[in-house]
């Protein structure tokens, strides 16, 4: 077991790179400690993959170090890292039966038959590969084929760290759940560090304590699941998580005051001065669906409204971040429904419960501003 | 694949079967015919049964050469099989030199076979050889022309040169089919270069080279045109082998009905043997 | 845990000096590979070493390259009408083999990629049988037969002589590639409304384009180097290279520098053939098999 740290590390597949494009992990820093359970999200592409074989050992990154425990393993080869990796499509050894695939690793360190045979059966019973183990395992299924190879990565418990590169592709859905479970449990009773990369949010925040969200080649968040659901580090993190994702609206920032869509926005100082000194080329302001609010009928300002013009501006005024949108179209998804607005020219979606009514044509919505987060140039400003 | 039952494809196969009948059943029947016969010219033949059979199988000339042929598919097979492994071993995965390398690999085997006996009986001779000047010069006495046991290494060495490229081709083929996932996981498992070898690179190749093995033993066990360019069988019979046996027979000696029945058994024997090693292979592949 | 931790960065440590060791400039793989390239090149050099010889300077001494470099050993062969047409008879006869081997073996191999039929077992088993049959065996009675026939001495004698062989070899690589195509691409077009020939020329056979690429390579090459039946079937008219080269060994002795610029330049067909199918080779040489 082994605490990871990439040390300004990045790779390019390209021998002479120009620029960010040629790069598929852009310069980055980043620790997996000791025995954490961590998911690398991000959508294909994002050189996750190229992440996960630079960390075992398959691929030599071209700058950086990698550390593992302070010592740099740039030159070891996989076997001397004492990694174990599970891939995305099952590899098996045909020839072998599913005993012997699994005793595999065991064998090949020159552990004794005792400590093996017990070994095996312990992770065979895990995932319930009992019934199969003098099977030749070539005859297997698609999933038993993927927790045999599971099962290879899983027999080793004196690796510095097992990785998991998107595992559970090829599973039914009926079992993923029951695997990933699986796999908490044996980090639970290990401690190992395990890495598993996935583009599922779901799967990665059952599995994960720490989620490092990939994009671009770079890890633009690391955090826990419900900090990147209430405070995303980067737009994607906000787009990518949650379900619709987040909101953004064009802002601006003139004379030491916020707009958003040409509507002034409330900002406390602390905010303003930071905002003052940022060097940006762009500013977005972003609302995850589920904090908007929409006001009911019964709420003052609206009670109001009818009754005077002039008054009604007035209120609405001084109701902090409440504005006047067009209603587009409603879903309702059973439990909840989503609302598609549109303020200005710019579409965006609520979350409301079950039993709100929602006005046709237009309604009035609020941006509560500890929910309401600005963008410079893509990051978050706090 | 499910296969259609469809007798109309018969149609389809008919031009092959009519062209291989035309040029295997006739000449086929021509030595059935001869191997009962004894003949003395166009007029004078006399049906004899199975005599000839029986004649050539206590012929101590067939006795001779099938054990050498036995005995020189067997080197052949022993050392080209390995040593074709290797080499698609060491073949750059891909590029522009894994191309180069399997055009030069490929060479030896469009030499024409004459041209083939004709390299070596050059390369060999003491006089304006390479090889066999320098192994002179290294005070090694070679002469292929004279003892039969050079003769014996030089046909070998000149087999194994002209035919090692074939199961090195087959074996690359068959290499460059494994997903390199594969590999991938037995270093992460932590396997050694020869557990590599002998779980991942060889159980892909058992169906390569079950087809190496069978044309390499086919084609060893009717070698005649290189040895009868580089040696003309000799010295002595020590390289004479069994298609040398045969043709100076039918040939040179004119002795058609013996080598009717030479040929036939001489057939039959490769039949059964390319049988027995494609059911041991298949049942090695399934057993296991 | 706190030991167990330190071992393993100890091991990490280690592991990283070890590997330090001293780096050879190249790999014992691409070490082994280079000489086992001199062995196979070596004796072709030679060959080609001595074609541009003279016979005084072949037999005078050991060179490594030609002291008087001579091109008239070439000039022989390509002034004497006899040894360029051993060369023009050979490349015509292949040829001819190669198309006839293809254009039966194409339907054939079709045949038994898709469908079952009475026999079908036994007819491949019985043709790959032939591949086994040892040239040796047929010699006599092929002589008789194409004497009979009146084909002795053409090249389409020696053509049809090569199907033997090479028909089988056909059948069987095409098979592969064919079993490799999947089925629906068939009853997709049947349904499309193409006739069977029609689907057969311009969507299937495009689609085994490398596999018949393979299999003419193959044709070629198991027709070109063979002699001993292209000898038997032939006396002036279509005479081989192979046949031919026997002219340089006379009473007055061996004729190295000609015959050594003969075997050159049997060796140029088949480089330029392995030239235009080398992508497909590594593809081919599974047989469609892999």
């Amino acid at each position: 077991m082994a605490e990871i740290h990439l040390k300004q590390l990045a790779h390019s597949y390209s021998d002479n790179p120009q620029g960010h494009k040629d790069y598929a992990i852009r310069e980055m820093d980043h620790v997996w400690e000791k025995g954490g359970a961590y998911a690398l999200l991000g959508p294909s592409g994002c050189g996750k993959s190229t992440l996960l074989n630079i960390i075992s050992g398959l691929v030599t990154p071209s700058e950086g170090q990698i550390l593992f425990d302070g010592h740099e393993v740039n030159a070891l080869t996989p076997q001397q890292r004492n990694i174990a990796q599970v891939f995305q499509f099952p590899v098996i050894y045909d020839t072998m039966s599913v005993y012997d695939n699994l005793a595999f690793p065991l064998r090949n360190v020159g552990k004794s038959e005792d400590v093996i045979s017990a070994k095996v059966k312990d992770i065979a019973y895990m995932l319930e590969l009992e019934d199969v183990l003098k099977k030749k395992a070539k005859n297997l299924t698609a999933d038993e084929k993927q927790k045999v190879s599971m099962g290879r990565g899983l027999v080793r418990d004196d690796v510095s760290a097992i990785l998991f590169d998107e595992p559970l592709t090829v599973i039914d859905p009926h079992l993923k759940w029951k695997l990933r479970r699986k796999l908490k449990q044996i980090h639970e009773q290990f401690n190992i560090t395990m890495v598993y990369v996935t583009h599922d949010q779901l799967e990665a925040s059952t599995f994960a304590d720490k989620i490092a969200v990939m994009y671009g080649g770079q890890v633009v968040q690391f955090g826990t699941p419900r900090e990147l659901f209430e405070k995303p580090e980067h737009t994607f993190v906000g787009y990518f998580i949650g379900s619709p994702g987040m909101n953004f609206f064009e802002g601006s920032f003139q004379q030491n005051e916020l707009y958003l869509e040409g509507h002034k926005v409330a900002l406390d100082n602390e905010m303003k001065s930071k905002l003052s000194i940022t060097p940006y080329n762009q500013l977005k302001l972003g609302i995850r669906p589920e904090f908007v609010e929409v006001l009911e009928a019964d709420s003052p300002l609206l009670s109001n409204l009818g009754k005077d013009e002039k008054g009604a501006e007035a209120l609405l005024a001084s109701c902090e971040n409440c504005f006047k949108c067009e209603v587009l179209l409603v879903s309702d998804l059973g439990t909840y429904k989503i609302v598609s607005l549109k303020l200005g020219n710019t579409e965006f979606k609520a979350r409301l419960p079950e039993e709100q009514s929602v006005p046709k044509g237009s309604a009035y919505v609020r941006f509560p501003g500890n929910w309401l987060k600005v963008y410079a140039d893509e990051y978050l400003v706090d | 694949m499910n296969k259609v039952e469809n007798n109309k494809a018969w149609f389809l196969v008919l031009p092959v079967f009519l062209l291989v009948a035309f040029s295997a059943v006739v000449p086929l029947m021509t030595v059935v015919n001869y191997s009962v016969q004894d003949i003395f010219d166009a007029t004078n033949r006399y049906f004899v049964g199975v005599e000839w059979f029986k004649e050539v199988l206590r012929d101590p000339r067939l006795h001779d050469s099938l054990i050498r042929q036995f005995i020189f598919s067997f080197c052949v097979l022993l050392i080209e099989v390995p040593l074709g492994i290797c080499v698609a071993l060491m073949m750059p995965k891909e590029g522009r030199w894994s191309a180069l390398c399997l055009i030069l690999l490929a060479i030896p085997l469009l030499i024409p076979w004459n041209v083939v006996g004709t390299i070596w009986q050059i390369f060999g001779r003491a006089d304006i050889g390479l090889m066999g000047y320098y192994l002179n010069a290294m005070g090694i006495d070679y002469n292929y022309a004279g003892n039969s046991g050079d003769a014996w290494a030089t046909v070998l060495l000149m087999d194994v040169w002209h035919w090692t490229s074939l199961i090195a081709l087959l074996c690359y083929s068959g290499l460059r089919a494994i997903p390199d996932a594969y590999y991938q996981a037995a270093r992460i498992d932590r396997a050694s270069g020869w557990a590599i070898f002998r779980y991942i690179q060889l159980p892909k190749l058992q169906s390569v080279l079950l087809i190496g093995i069978l044309l390499r033993f086919m084609d060893s066990f009717m070698i005649y045109t290189e040895p009868f360019v580089l040696t003309g069988g000799g010295p002595g019979n020590s390289t004479t082998f069994l298609s040398q046996t045969l043709t100076t027979m039918a040939i040179g000696q004119f002795d058609l009905g013996r080598a009717g029945a030479f040929s036939l058994i001489y057939f039959l024997i490769i039949l059964l043997v390319s049988w027995l090693l494609y059911t041991a292979m298949t049942h090695v592949e399934k057993g296991e | 845990m706190s030991t167990k931790t330190l071992n393993s960065s100890n091991d990490f440590a280690q592991a990283a000096k070890k590997n330090k060791g001293i780096a050879l400039p190249f790999t014992k793989g691409q070490f082994g590979m280079v000489c086992y390239l001199l062995f196979v090149l070596v004796p072709i050099y030679w060959l080609l070493n001595m074609s541009f010889k003279t016979n005084q300077e072949i037999l005078g001494g050991l060179s490594l390259f030609p002291q008087n470099f001579t091109l008239d050993n070439y000039r022989v062969i390509f002034t004497d009408p006899t040894w360029y047409n051993g060369y023009l008879n050979s490349i015509y006869y292949v040829s001819l083999n190669t198309v006839i081997s293809l254009l039966v073996a194409l339907p054939a191999a079709y045949a038994f990629s898709r469908y079952k039929f009475v026999g079908d077992k036994h007819l491949f088993f019985w043709l790959l049988t032939n591949r086994m049959s040892p040239p040796a065996v047929f010699l006599l009675p092929f002589f008789q037969l194409y004497s009979s026939v009146g084909l002795f001495d053409t090249h389409i004698a020696v053509a049809l002589a090569h199907c033997l062989f090479n028909v089988p070899l056909a059948v069987w690589i095409l098979e592969g590639f064919m079993s490799g195509v999947p089925k629906e691409i068939d009853e997709t077009a049947y349904i499309d409304g193409y006739s069977f020939p029609h689907f057969f020329a311009k969507i299937f056979l495009p689609m085994i384009r490398s596999g018949i690429g393979v299999t003419a390579f193959f044709c070629f090459m198991f027709s070109w180097v063979e002699l001993l039946l292209a000898r038997t079937l032939t006396s002036i008219d279509a005479k081989p290279i192979g046949a031919v080269m026997t002219r340089t060994i006379t009473a007055s002795g061996v004729d190295w520098g000609v015959l050594a610029a003969a075997g050159c330049l049997t060796i140029v067909p088949g480089v330029l053939v392995i030239w235009f199918v080398r992508n497909h080779v590594a593809k081919g040489f599974a047989l469609g098999r892999v």
